[in-house]
């Protein structure tokens, strides 16, 4: 199939970004959405033109390092990443714009690759529990009840990916935060910095410039992971729990 | 048993055809001379201890932040010493260990089936074809509990069963029940404890971390490791840090293979630049190529995707009994007119063959024209993986319910519904057990520098086990490193370099001078091309079946299309900016020296042994046959200088706790 393809460039952060049209031609339907990229970047390398700057690695979508705004959606038309996405899921003449993340809490820092790199300030200001190496009790001395568990793991499923903020009008992190929150608050061993886990990562959240939840669940709608709304649920009951403790 | 046997006349003369010499023989001199139950804790014992108020002097550089690196900085960050943590991702959470699916290996017995640290120890050095190292495989299987203690305390959320306690499953032919995992997302979870360890340690402010950084060079001054040159990718600064050791853990090289089960940026740089500056690289040609990947579908395709080995348990294996039938609806080639090859061949194992034989099997009915799919060249590269059977034997939703997420998967990428048509499946590269050789410690041959996790040679021999990864890197990076390098601390700080110190400089130039070199090549071809040329060369002659004749002109091949790279590769944009091609253009350049060193590494070794298959040695149904009186050794070769043959140091196998058997799997 030929398709149009309307895409983000700049040159730096500081840059003034722009709009560019290419044209890509005899693209197959079996290829990958970023494979079809490359192709149009051997094109470009071959006519002296700089390739597009765009992040992936895994291109299985279990990393999370790749995420494209597709035609105005988060990783595009199908509940799955960038990676995943397959030009079927595209029709000859189409035209496809392409933007990187927008956030303020993701400066851009060329074309489409953004710095995503508040989401590891907010694992670092709680996003974990405090055992060190060797400190750990034999694992069968704690059962976990298996629907806390099958819980607690579908919502350590979050890869981390951001498409939940860049799909948000309010560029809120809130379902990243609550699936994080929701992942180790299912476990006894997550009890003891439960609440401070909550109210650290929130106040980090507000710090880095994440917007606030309104409730709209454009989040839940892009995550290639399926993680639910529920889990901003459950960060907002922990919180109403751990201010009760502080008052 | 009869054997076409390599001319090994030769080898005992000297070496093959001039392409290498030979050196001393190496030796692993730190593990204690005590039985080989005693010997870890013989050794923590021996290390010197640091005094924690001393531990803040004292720094550590480490590569890599998937699971060898990521626990090996949390460990060391939490003992006190000051790390510097660097990867090439956007966050540590994005290395490739977080791909890995099946699950992880420990002598937990939880199943009371006879498990124990001595028959997981076993399983691993059969499973790699008796090529590895006592003493380190020992010590892998003892520390396994403990990584499964420290990963449920971390709250990594394992697969449980209804009372709570956690569920295993039998993975990789093996007879108990040892691993754990958390759906087909094991080495997802696994990661994400280990970088919330490190993340800890960071807000701590133990670790420090350095993302989109790819490390060029080690700094070795005055015969030790003491720092690496990085590059930021962000701003394309070239930096240089300063610490009192260096740990490697930056992952395997199956990307030498342009196509393979890694992601896009897992390269050699790291530990090929190191082995440049004087470490052993330790049986590079040992690469594991798995069965069940999906196949090729055209030119532009940029990398395979895994589909768990599991899918053998119920799917069959066949390919179309006449070559004119290859490119009909398989739905409509009746029974008579297909070839469950691996049934036919191995009646009792039939499709559940070792990984090694699947593979080279479903290579052979291709090269006969049979293979099934779209052409790719002149070649259909796949066989069928069919489940018509299991469907109406078992049931759509008791089928769904195994393996319903694998069938999502292939159908996301390919398609087309495995319910409806037979899955198309063909090998991939997958893991490469060669690595930088270290010794008992973990160090390398350079002093002050370690490597950790696939990126070094130490423990699966000439194949790995399935789910036995996960857990040499979480053992190196959580348990053994912390222990052993403390040793080598102790006798630090170590005196401080200065940013211009002559082996400083040279290192910083060296790594400069190759990127001005790079981009004012401005040649006419894209890195991409000729990384999917060297791929194209490796697999075919360096891949599931290698012979004297194919590796011979593999490393021609090889020689002449890095000759044509350095002089008509086209790298656009500048240095001082996020440059994509740049990064791949220096990946590619090192691929390009390691892929002949892997080839002359082939070549010595005349004799077939796990994912290694000389076709010259092989037993008369096929199978790898190893030659134990020649080559029970781990080659570890020695970079010469530019354009010099590489020095091959032997370290001898010996087997005191295990008995050497060849393979079988009648
Ligand atoms: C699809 C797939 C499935 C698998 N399934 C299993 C399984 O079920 N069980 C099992 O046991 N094993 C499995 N394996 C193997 C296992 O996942 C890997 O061997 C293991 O995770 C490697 O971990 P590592 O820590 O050594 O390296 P990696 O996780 O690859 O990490 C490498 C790190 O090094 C960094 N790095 C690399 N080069 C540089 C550089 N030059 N500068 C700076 N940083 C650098 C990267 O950024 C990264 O952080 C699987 C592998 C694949 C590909
Ligand atoms: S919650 Fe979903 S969309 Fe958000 S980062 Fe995690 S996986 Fe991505
Ligand atoms: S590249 Fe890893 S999730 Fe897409």
């Amino acid at each position: 199939m030929n398709l149009t393809l309307k895409i983000w460039r700049q040159a730096g952060p500081k840059a003034k970004g722009e709009m560019v049209t290419y044209q890509v031609t005899d693209i197959s339907p079996d290829m990958s959405f970023l494979e079809m990229l490359d192709v149009l970047n051997e094109d470009l390398n071959a006519k002296g033109e700089e390739p597009i700057a765009f992040d992936s690695d895994c291109r299985e979508g279990i990393c999370g390092m790749c995420g494209l705004m597709i035609s105005g959606k988060a990783h595009g038309p199908e509940v799955t990443t960038t990676c995943q996405l397959h030009m079927r899921s595209f029709h000859d003449g189409d035209e496809i714009t392409i933007e990187p993340w927008r956030a303020d809490a993701f400066p851009v820092i060329k074309d489409l690759v953004v710095d995503r790199s508040a989401f590891d300030r907010l694992i670092q200001a709680g996003g974990f529990i405090s055992v060190n190496t060797g400190a750990a009790p034999e694992a069968h001395s704690v059962p976990v009840p298996k629907p806390r568990a099958d819980r607690a793991f579908d919502a350590a499923k979050c890869i981390g990916c951001g498409a939940c903020v860049a799909a948000c009008p309010n560029a809120s992190a809130m379902l990243f935060l609550g699936a994080k929150v929701t992942h180790l608050g299912e476990f006894p061993q997550g009890q003891p910095e439960r609440s401070a886990r909550v109210v650290k990562m929130l106040t980090q959240h507000d710090l880095e410039g994440f917007g606030g939840c309104t409730n709209i669940g454009e989040c839940t709608n892009a995550c290639p992971k399926e993680i639910q709304q529920d889990v901003i649920n459950q960060l907002n009951i922990d919180l109403r729990h751990a201010l009760q403790q502080m008052t | 048993m009869t054997t076409t046997t390599p001319e090994t006349t030769e080898i005992a003369t000297g070496p093959i055809h001039g392409l290498y010499t030979e050196g001393d023989p190496v030796a692993d001199t730190k593990a204690p001379d005590v039985p080989i139950a005693k010997m870890w804790d013989q050794r923590k014992f021996d290390a010197k201890l640091v005094n924690p108020s001393n531990r803040r002097k004292l720094s550590v550089i480490i590569v890599g932040t998937g699971l060898a690196g990521a626990s090996a900085a949390a460990t060391l960050g939490e003992a006190g010493y000051h790390v510097k943590s660097f990867c090439y991702q956007d966050s540590p959470r994005r290395a490739h260990s977080i791909a890995a699916q099946g699950g992880i290996n420990a002598a937990k017995n939880y199943n009371d089936d006879g498990d124990s640290v001595y028959r997981l120890f076993y399983d691993t050095v059969k499973g790699g074809d008796y090529r590895s190292r006592e003493t380190n495989v020992y010590r892998l299987a003892e520390e396994s509990a403990n990584i499964i203690d420290q990963c449920v305390a971390q709250g990594v959320p394992f697969a449980r069963e209804y009372g709570g306690l956690l569920d295993n499953r039998s993975f990789g032919g093996v007879q108990v029940a040892r691993t754990f995992y958390a759906a087909g997302q094991t080495g997802q979870q696994l990661l994400i404890g280990a970088y919330q360890a490190m993340e800890r340690q960071v807000g701590a402010g133990t670790v420090e971390q350095f993302t989109r950084h790819e490390m060029l060079e080690v700094i070795v001054v005055e015969g030790r490791a003491r720092g690496i040159i990085a590059r930021d990718m962000v701003t394309g600064e070239i930096e240089t840090h300063l610490a009192d050791a260096v740990v490697l853990a930056s992952g395997g090289y199956g990307n030498v293979f342009y196509l393979s089960t890694n992601a896009m940026g897992c390269n050699t740089t790291a530990i090929w630049r190191a082995h440049r500056k004087g470490a052993y690289f330790g049986n590079p040609c040992y690469t594991q190529i798995h069965p069940t990947c999906i196949p090729v579908a055209g030119d532009y395709q940029s990398k395979l995707t895994l589909m768990s080995e599991s899918l053998r348990n119920d799917g069959r294996i066949w390919v179309p009994k006449r070559r004119e039938d290859c490119d009909k609806d398989p739905r409509e080639i009746p029974e008579e007119d297909r070839d469950y090859y691996l049934e036919r061949i191995y009646p009792s194992f039939g499709n559940l063959v070792p990984r090694d034989i699947a593979s080279r099997q479903a290579k052979y009915v291709c090269d006969e024209g049979r293979g099934v799919g779209p052409l790719v060249g002149d070649f259909r590269r796949g066989v069928y993986l069919d489940f018509s059977e299991a469907l109406s034997r078992m049931s759509k939703e008791a089928v769904a319910e195994k393996y319903g997420n694998l069938f999502d998967m292939y159908q996301r990428i390919t398609g087309e519904s495995p319910y409806e048509v037979p899955m198309r499946i063909y090998p991939a590269v997958h893991y490469t057990m060669g690595g930088l050789w270290v010794d008992y410690d973990l160090e390398t041959t350079i002093p002050g520098l370690y490597a950790a996790g696939e990126a070094n040679f130490s423990d699966h021999g000439a194949n790995r086990l399935g789910a036995s990864s996960l857990m040499q890197c979480l053992a190196d990076g959580y348990f053994v490193l912390p222990n052993t390098i403390r040793d080598y601390l102790a006798n630090g700080p170590f005196p401080k370099v200065s940013e211009d110190a002559p082996e400083v400089v040279e290192a910083r130039a060296a790594v400069e001078d190759r990127i001005t070199r790079l981009l004012n090549v401005q040649g006419e071809r894209s890195v991409d091309s000729f990384h999917k040329e060297l791929g194209q060369i490796m697999w075919e002659y360096c891949g599931m079946e290698r012979t004297e004749e194919g590796l011979l002109k593999a490393i021609d091949l090889i020689r002449a299309l890095r000759e044509e790279y350095w002089r008509n590769v086209r790298v656009l944009g500048s240095a001082d900016t996020l440059n994509q091609s740049l990064e791949k253009a220096g990946r590619v350049a090192d691929f390009l020296e390691l892929g002949e060193l892997m080839c002359i590494d082939a070549l010595h070794r005349r004799e077939s042994c796990g994912g290694h298959f000389r076709a010259e040695s092989q037993t008369e149904d096929g199978e790898a046959l190893r030659h134990d009186d020649e080559f029970a050794y781990v080659a570890a070769w020695e970079f010469a200088g530019e354009g010099a043959k590489p020095v091959l140091h032997k370290e001898d196998l010996v087997y005191k706790a295990i008995e050497l058997k060849q393979r079988s799997y009648k």
